[in-house]
């Protein structure tokens, strides 16, 4: 499903973020990538998103060498591999539901298929009580779950997870991860950055560490690893 | 592209030109004043082109009057020698009579007054007829170096005065409108700037979900589009109704004659409309295609 061969990152100022990674993650599968600010994990995300192109290797998605995709595909590269971000990126000015159909609006599906889709997702969050209230009346969780329902309304089958439960408290943070935990089972493959330690050790998954642009340790069923 | 997207695309459109109305409004008038300027220099140069046009049609003879005392035979020689220089296509005899009746006539109500001449005071000539204008200056040299003539008499001058005037206006318009064009363009890509920035997160969001470039695109070329249509049609406007009411002040206080030169008002706005609609939607849309290359990364 998503796999690295090889794939070294060198920015520009000749910071070498990524060094030889090699990796396999198999679809439907949940993991934590994990290591201190500044290891690689968000280079490791935006050349996932093909935000940023790895100075060497190949980077696979289905089958597919994204670093040889044109720059006109990148839109249906992410149609297949959303993300979601610590700051939720709402729209203020838009509801639940309308911030959530936006996602769908944007990509021109039919008015049918948003009205039948935008409900559903929301009841998978559990925010159907709230579909038309605006952002700046929910909770940081709340807010969250749109943000994840935006994220998942168009099926892709990777969903990415850039410390989701940052802005959160341990509690409220646990019910997102209910969430993610249920996409997950729907067989969306999540990778999910985080400093959560708790998390990370209570979930049992896979867990990748990048100390300085390195996989230092990817282990099934894994700990955090890091006294925080 | 389907309906509803185009919709959606010129509802954000609009709703960028609204949301920065001030911008829009300044937008909008430096392409009305550019293509206004612009106008004014085509009306200018049409006209005198069209003035140099019927000009050249009407003198493109070379009138040479010939000296009083000839005589038959030396005139019919003159005229042999005239005809054989280069250049010329056909040359007519003109009495000093038939010159009189054809004054007569073209003097109209006041031609009597010449009936009170005691003798006719016009020359014998001959009127060359050139099968170029641009053959003048030889045929003149030519006449020049014949016995007999008194005077030479064309209009060359005058025609290329004209049209080197024409030249002027244009060449300095030129620069003018490339200046205010590309005022225009820099105000409208500004303007384009202030909806980016209204609408970054929105941008952003349509990224990672997927949206086609030319689907963030869309919006804020129409949104160019329409301000440089607006300013078009606004210079459209005075140009129209100002050349109308130029055209009839001309041709009702000054000197009728004058507007028969004239390129008409309906021939104007034809020209024109067409060529202002074309330039201003295409610096509203090169403007949105500036600042969307410099601050949509998409």
């Amino acid at each position: 499903m998503i796999q690295f061969k090889n794939v070294n990152k060198v920015y520009n100022k000749g910071i070498q973020a990524l060094t030889n990674i090699n990796l396999t993650i198999k679809k439907g599968e949940f993991v934590f990538l994990v290591g201190p600010s500044g290891a690689g994990k968000s280079t490791f995300i935006k050349l996932l998103l093909k935000e940023a192109e790895p100075t060497e290797g190949q980077i696979i998605i289905e089958g597919q060498d994204i670093t040889k995709l044109s720059r006109r595909k990148i839109p249906n590269l992410r149609r297949n591999l959303s993300v979601v971000f610590q700051d939720f990126r709402l729209l203020p000015n838009k509801t639940v539901y309308e911030n959530i159909a936006f996602a769908m609006e944007v990509i021109e599906a039919s008015p049918k298929e948003i009205r039948r889709q935008v409900p559903m997702i929301l009841g998978m969050v559990g925010l159907s009580d709230k579909a038309k209230q605006y952002p700046h009346e929910l909770s940081g969780g709340e807010r969250q779950r749109v943000s994840i329902a935006r994220s998942i309304v168009n099926n892709p089958s990777i969903l990415i997870a850039d410390e989701p439960t940052g802005n959160l408290d341990p509690e409220t943070a646990w019910e997102i991860m209910k969430v993610l935990k249920q996409i997950n089972r729907r067989g969306t493959t999540i990778l999910m950055a985080t400093h959560a330690k708790d998390i990370v050790d209570i979930m049992q998954q896979r867990v990748i560490a990048i100390e300085k642009g390195r996989v230092v340790r990817d282990e099934h069923k894994g700990a955090y690893g890091y006294e925080d | 592209m389907k309906i509803r997207t185009i919709s959606y695309m010129f509802k954000q459109g609009f709703i960028g030109i609204w949301r920065n109305r001030g911008m829009s409004v300044a937008s909008i008038s430096s392409v009305a004043a550019s293509l206004a300027v612009l106008g004014v220099i085509i009306t200018l140069v049409l006209n005198i082109n069209n003035l140099s046009n019927v000009a050249q049609m009407q003198f493109d003879s070379i009138q040479v009057y010939l000296e009083d005392e000839l005589t038959v035979e030396e005139t019919m020689d003159l005229g042999q020698q005239i005809g054989s220089i280069e250049g010329i296509h056909y040359i007519e005899y003109e009495s000093k009579e038939d010159a009189l009746a054809k004054m007569k006539e073209q003097w109209g109500d006041q031609g009597h007054l010449l009936e009170t001449l005691e003798e006719n005071p016009l020359p014998h000539s001959y009127i060359i007829h050139l099968s170029n204008i641009d053959a003048a200056d030889d045929v003149v040299a030519g006449l020049n170096s014949i016995e007999g003539i008194e005077e030479v008499k064309y209009y060359k001058d005058l025609i290329d005065n004209m049209l080197s005037i024409a030249t002027f206006i244009r060449t300095i318009g030129l620069v003018l409108i490339v200046i205010l064009v590309l005022i225009a363009m820099f105000i409208i890509s500004n303007t384009i700037k202030l909806t980016l920035n209204a609408r970054k997160q929105e941008i952003n969001i349509m990224k990672y979900v997927g949206a086609t470039n030319w689907f963030i695109r869309w919006p804020f070329l129409i949104e160019g589009i329409v301000l440089g249509l607006i300013g078009a049609v606004i210079a459209s406007i005075i140009v129209f109704y100002g050349y109308e009411y130029s055209y009839n002040i001309i041709s009702t206080r000054f000197y009728v004659m004058l507007s028969s030169y004239m390129v008409s008002v309906e021939q104007m706005a034809s020209r024109v409309i067409a060529m202002f609609v074309v330039l201003g939607t295409g610096v509203g849309a090169l403007g949105s295609i500036i600042s969307l290359r410099k601050h949509l990364k998409v």
